[in-house]
């Protein structure tokens, strides 16, 4: 194991049940990523979204993670307090399942970037309702390369069990050779 | 390139199925801004007075706010304009929700209705793929039910729906359009939407709204969003809870009813019940707002929560605003319960909720008196609230005594006869407003009764306290940080005015007051209009974010238009005063300009007419109302008193009326 070592994780701490649908959040982060800052404004472009669903009294805002290449094979239905949230509704992804988290024109993924530069991300800032509270604390994670060394090992370990080890090894020395 | 507005309006053709994207002269936007100004030019150059409401000529404009879709807070409004077929004036409703910041996204400031569409279609405005759609699988349908599966067919969640129900295909002139938790209610404006065949107007945008000068529009939002957090925290002392804070009256969470319900008319507006409010009717109420409201929702990008989930035990989830909470129980003499499930009721049919339940309580005041009998009421149940779900239904279907009462008190006791006139007490201009009968004359409100346009006080009053404070202390208080003013001098009017004795109603404010107070808040809510602000930011609450000093600033680093205050001033008083013109051009004059009779019990007929001859010189108006030539000189708009002398409303050179001209007209 390598040397451990002090991170900031910031999250942003999303209470549902204080969501007034209004997508203040959509809209100051679509001006604030614009270029010039705040040239523009377009929630299509938004890193954050709220998924709603009024007459079910369904609000969740969500903020955009990690792009993805293939949507789920199977999904979730949750049930929560007597209300059938779908199968995407807390997902981050920017996946092929959905619109959610695309640039309009490109297509190309977006992803949450707290705002950087900025003390707190702005739909926290403009969210008057705390429905979006920022949580900063500090984490011991391992050194990165350790990581993804680790991380590494464990996808070829399971390419490995899905399709022989004989056939990685291969792969690995036709594509050495393109190199 | 242009900025906070797109540029474009959709003009749509119906009667040919025409659909073209139209470049917008940024002059227009310059003199009359948006939003209502701009509409109201629209009216003025392409509906003349001879169009009937319900003629293909009219126009059915939908129009969003100039700084609509930018970060200023709380700015979400669609201006919705026509001919109304009740007042057969100009109608401008207005509501909030999603609608008009999606039709800019969408790449358009206006959407543009004329003709009439031979079969029932719906509108699908998708950025550049327009479409019309046949709609002939939604006849009948709720407004509520109708997006719900017009979102399901187009598989677009997030498409924004404007629709009528029932009410609106069958014409009837309090129809609203219905649009999630809003709706465009007043002036019968769905009933020309149900005429020109159009059940729903729906879009969803992709593009970008710009900014002329993004950091300097966004430190201005930044400073409007600190101060509602101070607004927030610090509610006005010594007025009624709904009035201490901002938004639109907080009815949704508010459970103290004893203000409405003790001072408020009941019935058809005729009865106050004084010792109402007891603790158990208290406890009954709370309990039935509580077990039925699910959530306190808001409006586009906007952080106060005025309107509410509502789910009616058996019966179908809506939303509600504001004071639609109490016009059926009140009117119906009933309770909290019965106001939350039959609203359900009138919202998917997509009714006026001030002026339905009045319409039903003048047909059972007439039922009581005699004018009209058993046999106009075929198997009416016996209860009050079993009657008024009896006549809701006729009345959106037109059936029987349903078809007459549709038009509305005044039209309908025209027809009835019989003295049924006298029972149509509580409207201005044909149009019937909220239940409110007092006793002594107030001055300002007076002014605003006689005067307001939109013929409906609560988009006329606003910023200056409804009554004086008892004690000065409070009054000082109350003027240290009331920043909002235009002119200090408003801040003495109010330091000045005594509940009783001489500074007090109806002699002060003074007529010169009262026409200072009028305009300024008059003045608020034009811009707001043209912005697509909510009143509830801005020209309705005391001491609001949004006032003549910051908005200029908004409108410079927002639009890129050169503005100060005496510009925007001067903008605002353009437009209203071709919306004025508009009507005269219908035939409105001063004999229109009047109060329900019993508004008052003491009434002044000298001061009121001292009131209203002041107003109207101050505002350019001459002795009937009718802007004069100079007036609209100064105003850029020599256009309306070249067509005014044209058609003999102005004699040339002089601004004296020729002869009189009726506006009473004959209803077809």
């Amino acid at each position: 194991m390598g040397e451990k070592k002090k991170k900031t994780i910031k999250s942003i701490k999303i209470d549902v049940d204080k969501c007034n649908g209004c997508r203040a959040c959509e809209l100051v982060c679509s001006a604030f990523h614009a270029a010039p800052k705040y040239s523009s404004n377009n929630p299509a472009r938004a890193r954050i979204r709220v998924i709603s669903e009024p007459l079910k009294d369904i609000y969740v805002p969500v903020y955009a993670g990690e792009y993805t290449a293939a949507e789920c094979s199977g999904r979730d239905k949750y049930t929560i307090d007597g209300k059938e949230y779908d199968e995407c509704a807390f997902c981050r992804a920017s996946c092929p399942s959905r619109d959610e988290f695309k640039e309009p024109d490109s297509g190309l993924p977006l992803k949450c970037d707290m705002c950087e530069g900025e003390e707190e991300p702005l739909c926290v800032k403009w969210c008057l309702n705390d429905a979006l509270v920022l949580e900063e604390r500090e984490e011991e994670v391992e050194e990165e390369e350790e990581q993804e060394q680790e991380e590494l090992e464990i996808g070829l370990e399971s390419l490995a069990k899905k399709h022989g080890m004989q056939k990685i090894m291969d792969a690995l020395a036709r594509m050495s050779k393109k190199d | 390139m242009r900025y906070a507005e797109t540029g474009f309006n959709l003009e749509i053709d119906l009667t040919r199925g025409n659909i073209e994207r139209v470049e917008t002269d940024p002059r227009d936007t310059e003199l009359y801004l948006g939003g209502l100004g701009t509409n109201a030019k629209i009216l003025w150059d392409r509906v003349p007075p001879e169009v009937e409401p319900f003629s293909p000529e009219n126009l059915l404009i939908f129009s969003a706010g100039l700084l609509c879709g930018t970060p200023a807070t709380g700015c979400n409004r669609t201006i919705v304009s026509t001919i109304s077929p009740q007042t057969e004036l100009m109608a401008f409703s207005m509501m909030g929700g999603f609608w008009a910041p999606e039709l800019k996204y969408a790449g358009y400031d206006k959407v543009i209705l004329r003709g009439k569409s031979p079969d029932l279609v719906y509108l699908w405005i998708n950025n550049d793929k327009v479409e019309i759609r046949d709609a002939s699988h939604l006849h009948g349908k709720g407004a509520t039910e109708t997006a719900k599966l017009i979102r399901q067919e187009l598989k677009e969640p997030k498409a924004q729906v404007a629709a009528i129900g029932l009410a609106g295909e069958n014409r009837v002139y309090f129809a609203s359009i219905e649009q999630g938790r809003s709706s465009a209610s007043r002036q019968g404006i769905g009933a020309v939407m149900g005429d020109k065949g159009v059940k729903a107007v729906v879009v969803r945008g992709t593009r970008d709204i710009n900014i002329a000068r993004p950091a300097e529009f966004l430190g201005l939002c930044n400073e409007v969003l600190e101060y509602i957090k101070v607004r927030n925290q610090n509610p006005i002392p010594g007025v009624m809870t709904i009035l201490q804070g901002l938004g639109s009256p907080q009815e949704m969470a508010t459970h103290d009813e004893k203000w409405h319900t003790e001072n408020f008319m009941w019935g058809n507006s005729r009865v106050r019940r004084r010792d109402f409010w007891t603790d158990e009717v208290k406890r009954a109420w709370t309990q039935a707002m509580e077990s039925m409201r699910t959530r306190l929702i808001s409006c586009y990008n906007c952080p106060m929560k005025c309107a509410a989930t509502i789910s009616p035990p058996g019966q179908p989830t809506y939303m509600m605003k504001c004071f639609s909470k109490l016009t059926y129980t009140m009117a119906a003499m009933s309770d909290l319960e019965f106001g939350l499930k039959i609203a359900q009721h009138a919202t998917e049919y997509g009714v006026d909720g001030f002026s339905t339940p009045q319409v039903m309580a003048f047909a059972l005041e007439l039922y009581e008196n005699g004018i009209l009998t058993d046999k106009d009421f075929p198997e009416m149940p016996s209860d009050s609230e079993g009657r008024f779900y009896w006549l809701l239904d006729r009345i959106v279907r037109r059936e029987g005594i349903g078809d007459v009462l549709a038009n509305g008190t005044y039209w309908a006791a025209k027809e009835i006869g019989n003295g049924a006139e006298a029972y149509a007490h509580n409207n201005i201009k044909k149009h019937e407003q909220l239940p409110l009968k007092l006793s002594m004359l107030n001055p300002v409100y007076f002014l605003m009764y006689a005067t307001g346009e939109k013929i409906n006080i609560t988009q006329i009053e606003g910023q200056f306290p409804q009554a004086p404070y008892p004690k000065r202390e409070d009054r000082e208080a109350f003027v240290k940080d009331w920043f909002q003013v235009p002119d200090e001098k408003f801040k003495q009017y109010f330091l000045d005015w005594e509940p009783r004795g001489e500074n007090s109603n109806p002699y002060y404010p003074t007529v010169q007051m009262s026409c200072d107070i009028v305009d300024w808040q008059e003045k608020m809510h034009y811009i707001d209009d043209a912005l697509g602000m909510c009143a509830g930011l801005s020209s309705f609450p005391l001491k609001p974010p949004y006032h003549i000093h910051n908005y200029p600033q908004f409108i410079s680093s927002g639009a890129g238009i050169d503005m100060d205050e005496d510009k925007l001033s001067q903008a605002a008083k353009r437009y209203r005063t071709l919306v004025r013109a508009i009507n005269i051009r219908r035939g409105m004059r001063r004999k229109d300009d009047k109060p329900p009779e019993n508004h008052w019990k003491k009434r002044f007929p000298e001061l009121e007419e001292a009131l209203l001859d002041t107003y109207y010189k101050f505002k350019g108006w001459n002795s009937e109302g009718i802007p004069t030539k100079a007036s609209l000189h100064d105003l850029d708009l020599d256009y309306v008193s070249e067509d005014f002398i044209q058609r003999g409303i102005l004699t040339d050179g002089d601004d004296a009326p020729s002869q009189e001209i009726s506006a009473e007209k004959v209803q077809k």
